[in-house]
């Protein structure tokens, strides 16, 4: 027997973590990080309610790309493409990489940028704290690509990073990294599975005064199963707005890191996973962190669940107020519909709160859909499944508010309302 | 008795009682003088469980039992996940069977106590007597037994409601007493239910006290009886003697009801560091139990110095449909608290409630809330919580609601609220909710404040000084617990609201 086969599947995957070329000092303290806390298991507390099992094992479970009849995710919108086909960069579908007021590189060739190497897994490694993150450890040591983002200025149109899945065992690491200058502004928008197995990584620096709007649209490919990070900084009178639609994949743990570390700073965080255990098994996971460590500022947490058939929700939420970080209004709230017997939501929504003068408050719901509403609707002569969607539709409405442009908002909610018409009954 | 003709007795007190509790007095003294002859030596080892087991002149399976649950405790290490900073407990310099207050050097008189302490006691309304005894005073035992019984009044009146219970009681076939005699008087009834809902090694704390608890109340009420009136450990944990490990049992047999008052509503200074306390609820069909607490002991100084530590294992188990349960308490002593009074809703209908007052100041910790297991169909439970943190104290709700997938058409209610004085304290919140039904409902909902500025201006302007004013204005925001509480409890509460902040503004 060889030694590789005696040793339980973390050390394995720990053994075969590669370093990548570019970024040495900053990848091998990474790695030493994740020597240092080790992978996860089910008796950590944030792992309770989600199996980081399939993340664990050296190689990922095998799934079948998917495809997809939609029309094009933002179409209409004119954007900067980036295109990753299972985690490598592809150029012919790719836009040139210039845009006036921002400067992209790709991490692979990238070489030592001063900006780059002075950010590149700062935040992740300032978010280990209080709690570990090895997965994000795990990124920073081994991403093979990734953009470097720089914005100086208003960005002309939003960068769009696409992740197809072709191969059936694909394991892509993706970090990024997104540097916005003193008030600068851009949009960052995401979509796509990646691989059968997605490691990605954001880091995102807010100097003063600069904007940052970022959504993200996960793959509906049903088998991919995905792990991926916001480590985040927000400065003075800065705004971080992001948000996630989650459709299929049989496991998501999307983990968002916030400090905001600048007075009069807001940063808001929104979500809606919808499940349906029918068409695969659904376990998706929010695990939020957002830290005032500043006066006067403003965050917000809105996450929306609609599961059914045995999907899973699990929201792990907390707004930590450090000493000091007077007059903070912090807002959170998890909700899930569970509509049928089957189907679960775990929450976990919490406050830790050093300074006195703030206003925080946090609310958690589950429940089935309102048979009063449903009553209503349907004395008006509409069909019951209609009914239903329509009341999905409003439940998970608070979260897509939180998009800024309208063009955007209209992109995801036509996605929702073809989630539905599939998912009826 | 040669006291008994000084003792005013009060209407509906009957003479007997008054006899009954001279006696006990006398009987306390006595064995006061005993124990410090023959306390047990430090730390805890088989011998001392057996020591304690022997003392309390137990039977052989419960010796046993207690002999299982100390192999347990031995193998198991402190729970962290409490966001308390605990110093280090060295568990073998503690003593298990014995005096502490003995130990140490008393004051040798009043002038000698902390005035600060003093004070609380007057405005508790203690006389001076009392307040000796309640501070340790070197010879406060020694007083007069006749001065001593005008002086503990207060205790007195507990007493006698204890005593006069117990005729009562007989009567409708409810057995109130000691765990100790309950051991030897009806060893069918605790072999069936003692550890039935708190294993012993439920967690670390729970498996110490199942080693070495000395004493606690055992509780049977008979099916259909409903208590004709409250039960109270209240000259209990005033005995100077009380366990630091206190093992309470209360079954209530179908459609019975009782209502159960623990706690000290008086300031004890208690030397000994530790308490660790069990309390296990049986709650058949039908029945209900009304389970209240104030805890108020010796929070440290300001400094954070000396205090309690209080971990306590709290656990009701509706297992009858149509069960009730419902906890209140009032937290404002001890300088760490890590307690979680809990509700297993087994019973289809079952309904579990609570209601939490947690007020840290100085440099206290609490770290508290309730678990909700609803694992019956049509399970109701409710939970109400307000935290108030001042000086340098944290304080934290932590609780669990889980709805089991057969728990259809359950419903959880809470509501957790925190309130902070003052910036250098901190108050946190950490729910977990585990839902596994669609048909069931639950709601969380959590705020974080501070005390009001137009309101405290309201109250200035009214001519209140500033503590005052804080003292009203956070007796109003725990209004729903405290109307939760029994009439004689709520009163006593709304003051130790008032006395565990002072000193937390200006």
């Amino acid at each position: 027997m060889s030694a590789v086969e005696k040793m339980t599947p973390a050390e394995a995957r720990l053994a075969r973590v590669t370093l990548p070329e570019g970024f040495g000092p900053q990848r091998r303290a990474a790695l030493e990080r994740l020597t240092a806390m080790g992978l996860p298991g089910r008796r950590d507390e944030y792992w309770r309610w989600t199996n980081p099992t399939d993340f664990i094992a050296p190689e990922p479970v095998a799934a079948a790309p998917f495809k997809d009849d939609e029309p094009e995710l933002f179409g209409e919108i004119d954007r900067l493409k980036v295109v990753f086909r299972d985690g490598v960069f592809d150029a012919e579908a790719s836009d040139d990489l210039s845009m006036s007021g921002v400067e992209i590189l790709r991490l692979a060739e990238a070489g030592d940028v001063n900006w780059a190497s002075a950010l590149y897994g700062t935040l992740e490694a300032n978010g280990q704290k209080p709690v570990v993150r090895p997965f994000a450890a795990l990124n920073t040591a081994s991403a093979t690509d990734g953009v470097l983002i720089r914005v100086t200025g208003k960005a002309e149109k939003p960068v769009s990073l696409i992740y197809t899945h072709e191969s059936e065992t694909s394991d892509p690491i993706l970090h990024h990294l997104v540097k916005l200058e003193e008030g600068a502004e851009i949009t960052v928008l995401e979509n796509g599975p990646a691989g059968a197995r997605f490691n990605k990584l954001m880091e995102v620096d807010v100097a003063k005064g600069a904007r940052f709007h970022h959504i993200r649209v996960q793959g509906r490919d049903h088998e991919r199963r995905a792990v991926t990070g916001i480590f985040a900084r927000v400065a003075d009178e800065a705004l971080f707005k992001s948000f996630t639609l989650t459709s299929n994949g049989v496991l998501t743990r999307n983990e968002c890191v916030i400090d905001i570390v600048g007075d009069d700073a807001n940063a808001h965080v929104a979500g809606a996973a919808l499940g349906d255990g029918k068409s695969g098994a659904f376990h998706h996971d929010d695990t939020i962190f957002i830290t005032h460590d500043a006066e006067r500022c403003e965050s917000r947490q809105v996450f929306k669940k609609v599961l059914k058939n045995g999907a899973q929700g699990v929201f792990q939420g907390k707004i930590l107020v450090k000493p000091g970080a007077q007059k903070t209004d912090g807002y959170q709230i998890s909700q899930s519909l569970l509509l049928d017997e089957d189907s679960q939501f775990l929450a976990k929504p919490e406050l830790e709160i050093y300074a006195d003068d703030v206003q925080c408050s946090h609310g958690s719901t589950t429940g089935a859909i309102d048979e009063t509403a449903l009553f209503y609707l349907r004395s008006r002569g509409v069909p019951v499944e209609e009914a239903t969607a329509l009341l999905v539709l409003s439940f998970v409405a608070d979260a897509i508010e939180e998009i800024e442009e309208e063009r955007f908002r209209d992109a995801i909610l036509t996605r929702l309302e073809g989630w539905l018409s599939r998912h009826r009954g | 008795m040669a006291g008994a003709d000084q003792v005013e007795v009060r209407e509906g007190v009957d003479r007997e009682t008054v006899e009954t509790v001279q006696n006990m007095g006398a009987y306390k003294y006595g064995w006061n003088t005993e124990i410090e002859m023959e306390y047990a030596p430090k730390g805890v080892n088989e011998d001392i469980v057996r020591l304690i087991s022997s003392k309390n002149n137990e039977p052989e399976w419960m010796t046993e039992w207690r002999l299982k649950a100390f192999a347990r405790w031995q193998d198991m290490k402190m729970p962290d996940w409490a966001l308390l900073n605990i110093p280090d407990i060295d568990f073998q310099d503690q003593y298990y069977y014995a005096r502490p207050k003995s130990m140490v050097e008393k004051p040798k008189s009043l002038d000698e106590v902390d005035p600060k302490l003093l004070a609380t006691y007057e405005k508790l309304g203690i006389p001076l007597k009392e307040q000796m005894i309640l501070a340790g005073v070197e010879g406060a035992e020694d007083i007069d037994l006749n001065d001593r019984q005008v002086a503990v009044d207060a205790v007195f009146d507990s007493v006698s409601v204890g005593t006069t219970f117990k005729d009562k009681l007989a009567e409708a076939g409810v057995i109130f007493c000691s765990i100790s005699e309950a051991i030897q008087e009806h060893p069918e009834l605790v072999k069936k239910y003692l550890g039935s809902v708190v294993p012993q090694a439920d967690n670390f704390y729970a498996a110490l006290n199942s080693a070495v608890f000395s004493d606690g109340s055992f509780v049977y009420v008979p099916p259909g009886v409903r208590c004709p009136m409250e039960l109270s450990t209240y000259f209990r944990i005033n005995a100077e003697n009380t366990g630091q490990f206190e093992r309470t049992l209360i079954i209530a047999d179908k459609g019975s009801y009782v209502s159960y008052l623990e706690g000290c509503t008086a300031p004890q200074r208690d030397v000994a560091q530790l308490h660790a306390a069990v309390v296990e609820i049986i709650i058949e069909e039908d029945a209900e139990v009304k389970y209240s607490t104030v805890q108020n002991w010796f929070p440290g100084d300001e400094n954070g110095k000396g205090g309690i530590y209080n971990f306590v294992t709290k656990r009701a188990d509706c297992r009858g449909d149509r069960a009730k349960v419902m906890w209140t308490q009032v937290e404002t002593g001890s300088a760490i608290t890590w307690k979680y009074p809990s509700c297993i809703l087994r019973g289809d209908d079952s309904q579990g409630e609570f209601y939490s007052i947690a007020i840290a100041n100085n440099y206290q910790q609490a770290d508290t809330g309730t678990k909700m297991l609803h694992l019956g169909k049509n399970t109701r439970s409710r939970i109400v919580s307000k935290g108030i943190s001042a000086g340098k104290a944290q304080n934290t709700y932590r609780g669990q609601v889980s709805m089991h997938p057969k728990a259809t058409d359950s419903r959880n209610y809470t509501q957790c609220d925190s309130l902070l004085i003052g910036d250098k304290c901190g108050a946190h919140t950490v729910p977990y909710i585990e839902v596994k039904n669609n048909s069931s409902r639950v709601e969380h909902e959590a705020t974080t404040s501070k005390v009001d500025d137009d309101q405290l201006f309201y109250c200035r302007a009214r001519g209140m000084d500033e503590e005052e004013a804080v003292a009203l204005v956070v007796n109003g925001f725990c209004r729903e617990v405290l109307q939760a509480l029994p009439m004689e409890f709520a009163m006593e509460a709304q003051s130790l609201v008032a006395i565990s902040l002072e000193g937390s503004v200006g």
